[in-house]
């Protein structure tokens, strides 16, 4: 942290600070220099704060109650929503929380994906992100082992058997995940000890992620290095911290609409019937943030193959600080990738769509198609883009663009404003 | 900047706080209340108990809310005993006809009120019970005579549904 | 801030939207006025009230309700019994106690912190005594099935003759709601089954309409007060919203002169 030069006003805050400087941290957090145009996408950050720590504190309260036993886990569940004080309430928040969670990180890494926010000199805090979305991704799929449900124990089954893939170790590793023949009670109380750690390794990953952030600064909608402190930036506090707030409160209402008057909907029927090892669902289907990839799984139709698409369409991530060539970090000044980033995110919905329906006939031909250009996205068109594209010239700063009347002096000029697209 | 504005201003940001205030007071609730008992503990009201089997001079011990009870069924000379206790001499005073609706029968929660373990059945000072931990002597009347205890031993809600059966809660 | 908004509204209907459309093959279920569907959704007590009736003179004989008490049926926001009808429905229950000082388990009647009796002791039993099928547990039903209220309704009304050159196995029925059309369990209800002591017709799409209201309820017991809270929590976000949005409008409005 670059501002060492705070001193406490108070005495004691001198003598503290100068054995543990948390008021230097404080200070920094503060003071924290933030371009002044960020818009409403930038304020994700934030909101994901509080998803993690809403799920946390309401994780550790179901914990109190929840018993992971195979024979008494969807009981214990069924026990928190009817007696425990507040239960249902706790419950539904940690369950439709999970979805606001994905709802906002996917959010959060296609505001990133836009605005080149991965590119030099970012690209570690790009590369903490990543594995911040696989722990979130075992979290949520742990966590939605822990009911005992039928989608509980099927889920666990398939997901848990894609280690079979793996040549000559595969059965013995998925053996050794289960702990028996098959998923089961020491599979359960596994995957809970695992679920309550995951989401304080993101925590820790969290404070690595922003303090990765806060070396080179934010990015912004323009995506052009700024000066810091400067008139481009104003201090976190008070004026990024209301407009988080603002944020998140829009979100939360959102967030509250679904606990309070569709608790269920994101999530799936079948799971309200107890696990039975002898009766499978007739469509497993994994919950909606997990969609995409699992189309990928099955749109390849060897085992491994299959396994390996699916991984790498998430490892694929890590490597686009350098696939990714181009110099021009905002999508705003480079016209032709801004409607590659637009197919990309058509190609992704499209792939959760036919993630959920059966895996034949034209929905399989289209996840093949969806697959292939996904993975063509990232190799073959961007490292090309970089060198063909003919980009649009990027104004010095925020503030005082040289190209005065142009579309983007004015939206950058405008403080809160998003860039047009 | 004007005066007046200021004053706005500042009324409004109270506004904000108070209000997030509260809401995050509201919040905090249910996440303390939920380690409160549920209902479903609240529910557990009552135990019954077969007496018709216990001999005078003898204690049956039985499981209620998930702590001891003592039943005992006293003799003559014990109720004689713990009638004639003068009431000065108690530290919590309390007369036996108080605490034992049918002179015959004790039923008390057998939890010592200092710390909250289990005294030892006809050990002690006073012919009663003594605690283990801290040496607190209570009389055949479960009351406290010596040691750290503050108070008698409780006394639970009860009644007899029939002569042979007691109805604890 | 149109832009933000267009697009998360456009995310978030779709991810409801996907989600909906993916529950289950299309079948258009029979429709009802639900009166605890909507943002103040209530439970009828009446209907509640009938349908427990409905509940343990018609299905109670093979379907378990094992989450379930019998203190639930006095709580708020429930069929709403008095606490001594609650009582005297426990007591009228056989409850499995035990085991006693000689180590023998013995009945008693039933008490307001008892479970719902189960008409079999395991599901093995279940399926014993039902040709193999296990008619599921009740507490979540509701819950546990794509259509939901609506699936159940219409399912109890959907029995119908086989369509002609369909031969059915013995034990199995045609419905034309059940996935897959046959059916273990026989048709459930017929005009004036019990006798409602309010006076209520009991009519077949009566009977259904009050079962599957009591089974929402058992299924969401807290279904009031979360509508009651959900309402209160939305009315105070949206005044914060606003109360941040104009403190937002007040501190950024500090720079506008700098820039």
């Amino acid at each position: 942290m670059s501002d060492h030069d705070y001193t406490p006003k108070s005495k004691v805050g001198k003598w503290f600070n100068d054995r543990l400087p948390l008021l230097t941290l404080a200070n920094h957090l503060t003071d924290y220099p933030t371009p002044k145009n960020l818009n409403y996408w930038w304020t994700f950050g934030g909101i994901l704060t509080f998803c993690l720590i809403t799920q946390i504190v309401t994780g550790l309260t179901l914990a109190m109650h929840y018993i992971a036993h195979a024979d008494m886990a969807f009981e214990s569940v069924e026990h928190i929503m009817r007696d425990v004080n507040y239960g249902w309430l706790i419950r539904y928040i940690h369950a439709n929380g999970a979805s606001m969670f994905f709802l906002a990180v996917y959010i959060h890494i296609f505001r990133s994906l836009f605005y080149g926010s991965y590119k030099s000199p970012r690209e570690i805090i790009w590369i903490i992100g990543i594995i911040i979305y696989l722990l979130m991704m075992a979290a949520a799929f742990m966590g939605y082992v822990l009911p005992w449900g039928q989608m509980s124990f099927w889920g666990a089954t398939v997901i848990t058997n894609l280690f079979s893939a793996i040549p000559l170790v595969g059965e013995g590793i998925v053996t050794w995940l289960w702990g028996g023949y098959s998923v089961d009670n020491p599979t359960l109380t596994r995957f809970f000890t695992l679920h309550y750690l995951i989401p304080f390794l993101i925590l820790g990953l969290v404070v690595l992620h922003i303090w990765a952030l806060h070396v080179p600064g934010n990015n912004n909608p323009v995506g052009i290095d700024i000066k810091k402190p400067s008139k481009d930036t104003v201090p976190f506090h008070p004026y990024i911290v209301i407009k988080d707030g603002f944020a998140l409160l829009m979100f939360m209402i959102v967030f509250a609409f679904f606990v309070f008057y569709t608790p269920n909907i994101l999530g799936h029927a079948d799971n309200y019937i107890e696990a039975d090892p002898l009766v499978t669902p007739a469509h497993i289907v994994p919950e909606w943030y997990l969609l995409p990839f699992y189309a990928i799984l099955r749109s390849v139709p060897d085992k491994l193959l299959g396994v390996v698409a699916m991984l790498s369409a998430i490892l694929i991530l890590a490597a686009l600080p350098w696939l990714d060539t181009s110099k021009i970090r905002s999508a705003v000044f480079r016209p032709l990738y801004k409607q590659f980033y637009w197919i990309l995110v058509a190609d992704v919905l499209i792939l959760g769509y036919v993630g959920a329906m059966p895996a034949e006939g034209l929905y399989l031909l289209i996840a093949r198609v969806a697959t292939a250009y996904y993975f063509i996205h990232f190799l073959v068109i961007l490292p090309v883009l970089g060198f063909k594209e003919k980009t649009i010239p990027v104004p010095l700063s925020i503030t005082e663009p040289v190209l005065g009347g142009s579309v983007n002096f004015a939206t950058a000029k405008n403080k809160e404003s998003t860039i047009d697209k | 900047m004007s005066e007046k504005k200021t004053n706005r201003r500042d009324f409004l940001f109270t506004a904000t706080y108070a209000v997030g205030a509260v809401g995050v007071g509201a919040t905090i609730w249910p996440m303390i209340d939920q380690m409160n008992p549920d209902a479903s503990v609240k529910a557990l009201a009552s135990t019954e108990v077969d007496v018709s089997l216990v001999d005078p001079g003898k204690t049956i011990t039985v499981l209620w809310r998930g702590k001891p009870v003592f039943i005992r069924r006293r003799t003559q000379d014990e109720i004689a005993e713990a009638r004639a206790v003068k009431l000065d001499d108690l530290k919590d005073p309390q007369k036996d006809e108080d605490r034992a609706k049918d002179p015959e029968w004790l039923v008390m929660l057998g939890v010592c009120t200092h710390l909250g373990c289990v005294p030892l059945d006809q050990k002690g000072d006073y012919n009663g019970w003594f605690c283990p931990c801290h040496g607190s002597h209570y009389d055949i009347s479960g009351r406290i005579r010596k040691g750290p205890a503050p108070t008698n031993m409780e006394i639970p809600k009860y009644e007899f549904v029939n002569a042979n059966t007691i109805k604890i809660g | 801030m149109k832009n933000f908004l267009k697009i998360t509204s456009i995310i978030i209907s779709l991810l409801v939207f996907s989600n909906n459309s993916v529950a289950a093959e299309k079948v258009e279920y029979l429709k009802t006025d639900w009166s605890f569907k909507g943002l103040f959704g209530k439970f009828d007590r009446g209907s509640l009230q009938r349908g427990y009736q409905v509940y343990t003179e018609v299905c109670a004989s093979c379907h378990s309700m094992k989450y379930v008490s019998y203190r639930n049926l006095a709580e708020a926001g429930g069929p709403e019994f008095s606490k001594e009808q609650a009582k005297a429905i426990a007591a009228s229950f056989e409850v499995v106690d035990g085991p006693n000082s000689d180590g023998e388990m013995f009945t008693r009647p039933g008490k307001l912190s008892d479970k719902f009796v189960m008409p079999y002791e395991n599901v093995k039993a279940a399926q014993a005594a039902n040709g193999g099928a296990y008619p599921p547990d009740m507490s979540v039903l509701v819950k546990a099935r794509g259509g939901g209220v609506d699936y159940i309704y219409s399912l109890l009304q959907g029995y119908e003759d086989p369509p002609i050159g369909l031969t059915l196995d013995d034990g199995v029925h045609y419905n034309k709601y059940m996935y897959g059309n046959m059916i273990k369990m026989a048709n459930p209800l017929s005009d004036g089954l019990v006798e409602y002591s309010d006076g209520t017709q009991a009519s077949i799409e009566q009977m259904s309409k009050d079962v599957t209201t009591f089974l929402m309820w058992t299924a969401e017991p807290h279904l009031e007060s979360r509508h009651k809270m959900g309402f209160k929590v939305i009315v105070y976000l949206f005044i914060l919203t606003v109360l941040v949005y104009y403190s937002m409008k007040k501190i950024w409005s500090r720079i506008e002169t700098e820039v």
